[in-house]
């Protein structure tokens, strides 16, 4: 089991029957690969995009999401990577990815994916987490609502506070 | 001042119970230390050598007496007494406990503040000049900027886990009291022909183990373009700042690795993405929060005042603390007033008691409007105060220990915690602060060498800005000793520079011998009215580290 929550229609359900599987082998189906390992394994038709693809791409910290551009119709997941939590680089490549790339499909968070931070990752885009293996998947959902209050923007709220309506009302209540 | 209405109110207090339940899980093992630590960290908790270090947020230096007399009681209740205001206008407490952390940042919530942000390698706390709104030669205030800046930063998703540490400082003056040019963005604010606010953007200065000064990355910036433009900062850099190694992770590192134009190239090509977006500041929003800082209601008031000028001439201790302490303010009839937070050896620089917290809210409600601000000397300043109460505003801050008449003079040290408190320092920073806080005791001799700054570091991290002191200090380990080596001639403000080291380092008990030195070599060669940074430049190093060295093969 991969751990692993996904966000359907808005709600976080806990997924137990998630066929991917991340692996740097490139045996078995449904893999989630790096892009050099992900485009040896393609058929012709899916690197020209006339077909989707069976296998996810893992999207590494040192990779440019651009580079995926070719290919996104052809993707039917693709993964980032968080070698550690502590390297943000993750959310902005989410936010390349929706906000300028404009993909829509499945964008997970894979590696040292946390209950603390996953607030911060839904708020980039991501709307599945694979959570670290090690972890309580219960316990970590909890951390997915965070804060109610986001200043900023975001990839599911582009708008700063100050454009939804801040000045206009002295208070919320 | 900037009020807090519902939403930041709501921001500080679920970010509260949001920390009180990781620290519950930290507690209960649920939360590795390694898991922990960044969460600390970004709501300002320290581990540091003997106990928890809470460094709380004070934006852009601003606060009110109110809120001063909050944090004399977190001195009171959960630390022993005492707080530390730091070079990046922040207050730390040195001795909280864990357990005790979530309500003392209840406390700060009610108070409408918060620590959050304060460490960890994320946007910290947006800082600009303690004379901010009053200082005679502002172009303009500042402080809606920097409050624009500050919630904008505040848990912005994409850029929690930077890097490293992000420092934004703004200045909208003549003279650069904020030290914009040693910070990762420096914004200078000034009005074009037509009077529309415009910004020129500094990048990738800093100080620490590579100190670099600020680069131009772009000119006439409209403030409409101030939250998307640094959001395309941050997007280039945490993307390609480099991550394998802590010391090279700032942005400096990064603009000097791709050179000013490449880097400049990167961020306007991703600017244009972004540009005219929903990140663009509307004036609405603009007005909002400058409303908050609309000036105080004073009086209307002749520039001279009989009484002021009758104790400035029959008063010589006050004539001198006037000197040093009492910037010009933009409105006729009234004066910024600094009071020093280094009496001498007695305290060390920064440290303000509780009993001093509340002396000094004392006197912001009865001589001003009840607002403060900390300076990034470690000083506080009182920024409105009528010519006519000057007088009695100095007696009694002379009675509570905040009147010394030393503002920019060698005895207002600017020095970090250091080895008695920092897990990272390599020496210690009071004692030798102390050290040279007693050697130059007499007024007189100080006043009469005038303008002379001096900064010290307990390590190369810097936090005692010892790089652009007159003459900096920085603690290093050798061999399991501390020693401190000395670098002469750095400067802050629109001169900004870099001290150059002397030579060989010294050990603790040189340090004041060799300070005289200096200043002996100093006092010998300048010529009339030439302060200690001119002498330094026009006649150079050398005469200084042949005074020094040799007077230490006689020793």
């Amino acid at each position: 089991m991969n751990n692993l929550i996904r966000l359907i229609e808005g709600q976080a359900r806990i997924v137990s029957d998630d066929p991917w599987q991340l692996h740097a082998a490139d045996q078995g189906e449904r893999l989630i690969l790096p892009l050099a390992a992900w485009r040896e394994r393609q058929p012709g038709e899916v690197l020209e995009g006339r077909a989707v693809s069976a296998d996810g791409l893992l999207l590494q910290v040192d990779d440019e999401p651009e580079a995926l551009q070719p290919f996104l119709s052809s993707l039917p997941l693709i993964a980032i990577d968080f070698p550690s939590f502590r390297d943000g680089r993750g959310y902005s490549q989410a936010y390349l990815l929706r906000t300028r790339l404009g993909w829509r499909g499945e964008l997970r968070a894979v590696g040292d994916v946390l209950r603390d931070q996953l607030a911060h990752m839904r708020q980039c885009g991501f709307d599945a987490f694979a959570v670290r293996a090690d972890k309580s998947v219960e316990d970590a959902i909890k951390g997915l609502e965070g804060l109610s209050v986001l200043y900023g923007r975001s990839v599911i709220e582009p708008r700063p506070l100050f454009r939804r309506g801040r000045h206009k009302e002295e208070s919320r209540s | 001042m900037y009020q807090y209405d519902d939403y930041d109110r709501a921001l500080v207090r679920e970010r509260v119970a949001q920390f009180r339940d990781q620290v519950q899980r930290r507690l209960a093992d649920e939360l590795s230390e390694e898991e922990f630590l960044p969460l600390r960290l970004q709501n300002g908790l320290y581990l540091q050598k003997h106990a928890y270090m809470l460094r709380v947020a004070i934006p852009y230096g601003t606060l009110s007496a109110k809120q001063m007399r909050a944090l004399a009681h977190i001195a009171r209740e959960y630390d022993r007494g005492y707080g530390h205001f730091t070079t990046r206008q922040n207050i730390q407490f040195n001795w909280v406990e864990l357990e005790r952390v979530p309500d003392i940042l209840d406390w700060l919530a009610e108070h409408d503040m918060h620590a959050i942000q304060t460490s960890g390698n994320c946007v910290r706390n947006i800082t600009t000049e303690a004379f901010a709104g009053v200082a005679a030669d502002e172009y303009l205030d500042p402080r809606p900027l920097a409050e624009i800046l500050r919630q904008w930063s505040t848990v912005n998703p994409e850029f929690l886990f930077l890097p490293r540490k992000f420092k934004i400082a703004l200045c909208a003056a003549e003279q650069d009291r904020a030290a914009i040019q040693v910070h990762d963005i420096g914004l200078q604010l000034y009005r074009d022909e037509a009077g529309e606010l415009r910004l020129r953007v500094l990048v990738g200065g800093g100080l620490g183990r590579t100190p670099i000064i600020a680069q131009t990355l772009r000119e006439g910036l409209h403030w409409q373009d101030c939250l998307s433009y640094v959001e395309a900062i941050l997007r280039v850099y945490n993307r390609h700042g480099r991550r394998d190694n802590k010391y090279k992770a700032r942005i400096k590192i990064l603009v000097k690795a791709l050179g000013i134009e490449a880097f400049a190239r990167e961020v306007e090509a991703e600017w244009q993405h972004i540009k005219d977006g929903p990140a663009e500041l509307t004036d609405a929003e603009y007005q909002r929060v400058a409303a908050a800082f609309a000036p105080p209601p004073y009086a209307a008031l002749a520039d001279t005042d009989l009484d002021f000028g009758t104790a400035l001439a029959g008063d010589a201790a006050f004539a001198r603390w006037v000197s040093r302490n009492v910037q010009p303010h933009k409105v006729p009839g009234y004066a910024s007033v600094v009071l020093s937070t280094k009496p001498g050896a007695s305290l060390p620089p920064g440290d303000v008691t509780s009993a001093q917290m509340d002396a000094v809210a004392g006197l912001a409600e009865r001589y001003g409007f009840g607002e403060i601000r900390v300076a990034h000397e470690q000083n506080l300043v009182l920024p409105d105060v009528r010519k006519a109460d000057l007088h009695a505003l100095w007696q009694q801050a002379v009675s509570v220990g905040l009147g010394s008449a030393n503002i920019g003079l060698l005895t207002d040290v600017i020095a970090c915690p250091g080895g008695d408190y920092c897990a990272l320092a390599n020496a210690k920073s009071i004692p030798i602060a102390q050290a040279i806080q007693q050697r130059f005791d007499d007024l007189d001799y100080l006043h009469d060498l005038g303008e002379l700054s001096l900064n010290i570091s307990g390590c190369m991290n810097a936090c005692g800005h010892h790089h652009i002191g007159n003459i900096g200090i920085l603690g290093v380990d050798k061999n399991g000793s501390e020693w401190y080596q000395l670098t002469l001639g750095g400067s802050q403000g629109q001169q900004a520079a870099l001290g150059k080291v002397i030579g060989p380092s010294f050990a603790a008990e040189q340090v004041p011998e060799v300070i005289e030195s200096i200043v002996h070599t100093y006092v010998d060669h300048r010529e009339e009215g030439e302060g200690f940074l001119d002498t330094f430049q026009r006649i150079g190093l050398e005469p200084f580290k042949a005074r020094v060295y040799s007077r230490e093969e006689v020793a």
